[in-house]
């Protein structure tokens, strides 16, 4: 009797495995595959090579005035001139560390908020709240407790985008979820008042909206009330956003099935109640990621406080590249400010995509 | 034994539902009643204080400036209410192409971001990655101050087959002007087409009913190509071209896209088609390759199975929010206040306002302008959502 013995298994054959099968594979499957290939390249071929040389290779690093960028390409001695200008404004040189104090407080505030395995969140949180606006005014403004006043009008910069974006959030957030509740309640003079209001707010662009916070809230006011500038643009953008947080966070109500609501009906708790105890902590959490959404289009939109005359990142780069001594510098300035602005926004819509992953837990089949 | 059944006889008491939700009815409306008379009363006084008269009298009033584009005739004098036609025109003018322009580029890249190329693909995406996370404004600004305002003077301008000129002062090109047979040709195009609606109906109704089909694109096509060619044998060309010339410092004749309209145009273009290109790639993705394999084991070919049943059922998904990218296109539109193009918000709610300080009446209009196209775009919306909505059991 023989048994017989198998032969080993024969490797796959070599044009279907490693690079070459996948390059066949995607990108020369047919012949308009591989046109398209070659069409990809050829757009690389242009587009690539003369950025960064402009960029990277030709550009000059080092001087102090714009005689000394004598290379071909970017000049980016004027973004390293002009950084405190774009990212402090005209704070004073003296007291900018007391905006980076703040910017640190935030950070080393926040960091618990980030780690899964902190157990005391929701009091940290809270804490962090009510604490920390307090600290950032008082340190930014200044005023008390021995700081030197700084006016607003001489905020700027990345930090006057980055105080505008955060009080504007925070200030339509609870305003969003209180029209959101509005728009679904029962009664119908609440509900028409704010379908009213977020209808009136998201039909209009922001632009218009910064012209009638600085021209018309005076007429509003009482006479003698007088708002700094900035606290007027800051109302219209809370008004503003608040209507588009008002939609996202309905969105949200709407996704919670109605046994949610009997449920917490059933178990004896009151409107308010069932709302904050039941309802809201579950649609919130849905609605996160697109809270972070809004979060970057607001953070986009801050640019447009250069129409009212705010000194933003924006501004900045569009004053200074307006400078006698940096003639021509526009490309530089702005390609700067892009990269500023879109750092921030991309990473904040990777955020948002992790917390998608991450939050998405229950209600799907 | 008795047991009382029903409800308990209603008494006035604020643990009664009813009763609370009335009051706190009452209370929303006399707050917004009483902020209202509140902001109007201050209104009043301020406005009295400072002298201004208001209402809309000065749109009556001699403009007294000039402006760098309109499309419809305009001398210094004529009055305000003009220059807020002028505006809304520009405003419309540059929604139009923006929306056209974006739509395609949008479509374009959506496609190329699903394809199986993975050069396309991915190039596709790093597209969508940058655009749509850089300010709209900042787009702008840097296409105006960057790129348009660095070209070189109209006498050094760049040159495309001596017709078209791109300089500092803009994009010139030929104008088409109108010659007598222009009005002939215009009815001879709107025949065609009534001519391939009409050919459309019938080859419809005769499939439908004999199941015989019809082949309507190309007879469509030759309709569209034969009766107005017939209208050019008969009565001559439709157009001429006014060629631009270099006189002393600018160019003469043709039509000028100034740079204001290119940057403006452009960045609108390049920021929505980001936005837009998400939402074709989703509404493709939304169809289940299901859908695909059930219309091809109906016997259905690849094409019909993309006209039939994929493309149907991706716009339903698509539509909704490709109007609200159009919409937001409009509403970004304004941001040309920041180059000065003089659109709606920068010619209107800009100069007219600083002209004339009627703030109140001017951004009133402003903002209804922009009330009423949103509006009129989401009611246009909700009539195809309930046209097109699924009918379920």
């Amino acid at each position: 009797m023989t048994t017989h013995v198998f032969k080993p298994d024969m490797p796959p054959p070599g044009n279907r495995i490693g690079i070459v099968a996948w390059a066949r594979a995607n990108l020369f499957s047919s012949w308009l595959n591989t046109l398209l290939t070659l069409f990809a390249f050829y757009l690389i071929w242009l587009i690539v090579p003369p950025l960064l040389s402009w960029t990277i290779f030709d550009a000059n690093w080092v001087g102090s005035t714009q005689a000394d960028c004598t290379k071909e390409g970017a000049c980016w001695v004027f973004i390293q001139q002009r950084f405190g200008q774009f990212m402090y404004g005209y704070y004073p040189t003296g007291l900018r560390w007391r905006v980076d104090l703040t910017v640190w407080l935030a950070v080393v505030g926040a960091a618990p908020l980030f780690i899964s395995r902190f157990k005391h969140k929701a009091i940290w949180g809270l804490g962090f709240l009510v604490v920390y606006p307090i600290l950032a005014f008082t340190l930014l403004h200044g005023g008390y407790w021995g700081l030197t006043n700084v006016a607003t009008s001489q905020w700027g910069g990345l930090m006057l985008t980055l105080v505008i974006a955060t009080v504007g959030i925070a200030g339509a957030l609870p305003l969003g979820i209180l029209l959101a509740l509005g728009r679904r309640s029962d009664m119908p003079a609440i509900r028409v008042v704010c379908v009213t209001f977020i209808e009136f707010w998201r039909g209009v662009p922001l632009i218009t909206v910064l012209f009638m916070s600085s021209v018309m809230l005076p007429l509003f006011l009482p006479e003698g009330m007088n708002f700094d500038k900035l606290l007027r643009a800051l109302i219209g953008v809370i008004l503003f956003q608040s209507a588009y947080v008002a939609e996202v966070v309905r969105g949200g109500l709407q996704a919670i099935p109605k046994g949610q609501y009997e449920a917490a009906a059933a178990m004896g708790l009151g409107y308010w109640r069932s709302m904050g105890l039941v309802i809201l902590p579950q649609a919130l959490k849905l609605v996160i990621p697109g809270i972070v959404n809004t979060f970057i289009a607001l953070f986009k939109d801050t640019s447009l406080v250069i129409i009212i005359g705010l000194f933003d990142l924006l501004n900045s780069v569009k004053q200074a590249a307006a400078d006698p001594k940096w003639l021509g510098m526009a490309t530089e300035g702005y390609v700067f400010a892009a990269l500023v602005f879109w750092i921030f926004c991309f990473g904040m819509s990777r955020y948002s995509m992790h917390l998608e992953h991450k939050l998405d837990t229950g209600h799907k089949r | 034994m008795q047991i009382k059944v029903g409800a308990p006889k209603p008494r006035f008491s604020l643990g009664d539902p009813r009763v609370r939700a009335w009051l706190f009815q009452l209370i929303t409306v006399a707050l917004v009643v009483f902020m209202g008379w509140y902001l109007f009363n201050n209104t009043q006084t301020n406005l009295q204080h400072r002298g201004i008269t208001s209402g809309f009298d000065f749109l009556e009033r001699s403009a007294g400036f000039g402006i760098a584009q309109h499309l419809i005739d305009y001398t210094e004098s004529d009055s305000y209410a003009r220059v807020f036609l002028i505006g809304l025109l520009n405003t419309l003018l540059v929604s139009v192409i923006g929306i056209v322009l974006a739509t395609v580029l949008g479509f374009i890249i959506g496609v190329a971001r699903l394809s199986s190329n993975w050069m396309i693909s991915k190039l596709a995406t790093v597209y969508v990655e940058i655009f749509r996370n850089i300010p709209p404004l900042l787009q702008i600004l840097f296409w105006y101050f960057a790129v348009f305002l660095t070209m070189p003077g109209p006498r050094n301008s760049h040159n495309f087959a001596d017709t078209f000129y791109m300089s500092s002062r803009g994009l010139n090109m030929p104008a088409a002007v109108g010659t007598e047979a222009f009005w002939p040709f215009v009815g001879s195009v709107v025949l065609a087409l009534v001519a391939v609606v009409l050919m459309v109906r019938r080859a419809n109704k005769r499939f439908e009913e004999t199941g015989v089909p019809f082949h309507k694109f190309w007879v469509g096509l030759a309709l569209m190509l034969v009766i107005p060619g017939l209208s050019i044998v008969l009565f001559g060309t439709p157009v001429h071209w006014e060629m631009p010339e270099l006189k002393g410092f600018n160019f003469v004749g043709g039509w000028v896209l100034i740079p204001e309209l290119l940057a403006l145009t452009i960045a609108l273009t390049v920021y929505t088609a980001a936005f837009i290109a998400e939402i074709v790639r989703s509404g493709i993705k939304s169809v289940s390759h299901g859908q695909t394999e059930a219309a091809r084991s109906l016997g259905l070919r690849p094409g019909p199975t993309l006209r039939k049943v994929i493309i149907p059922q991706a716009l339903r998904v698509i539509i909704p929010p490709l109007t609200s990218q159009y919409l937001n296109l409009v509403k970004n539109s304004s941001l040309a206040a920041g180059i000065g193009y003089p659109e709606m918000v920068s010619l209107f709610a800009g100069t007219v306002l600083n002209q004339t300080g009627q703030a109140i009446e001017v951004i009133a209009i402003t903002m209804s302008v922009y009330l009423a196209i949103s509006i009129s775009i989401s009611l246009l919306m909700n009539w195809y959502n309930t046209r097109i909505a699924l009918i379920e059991r």
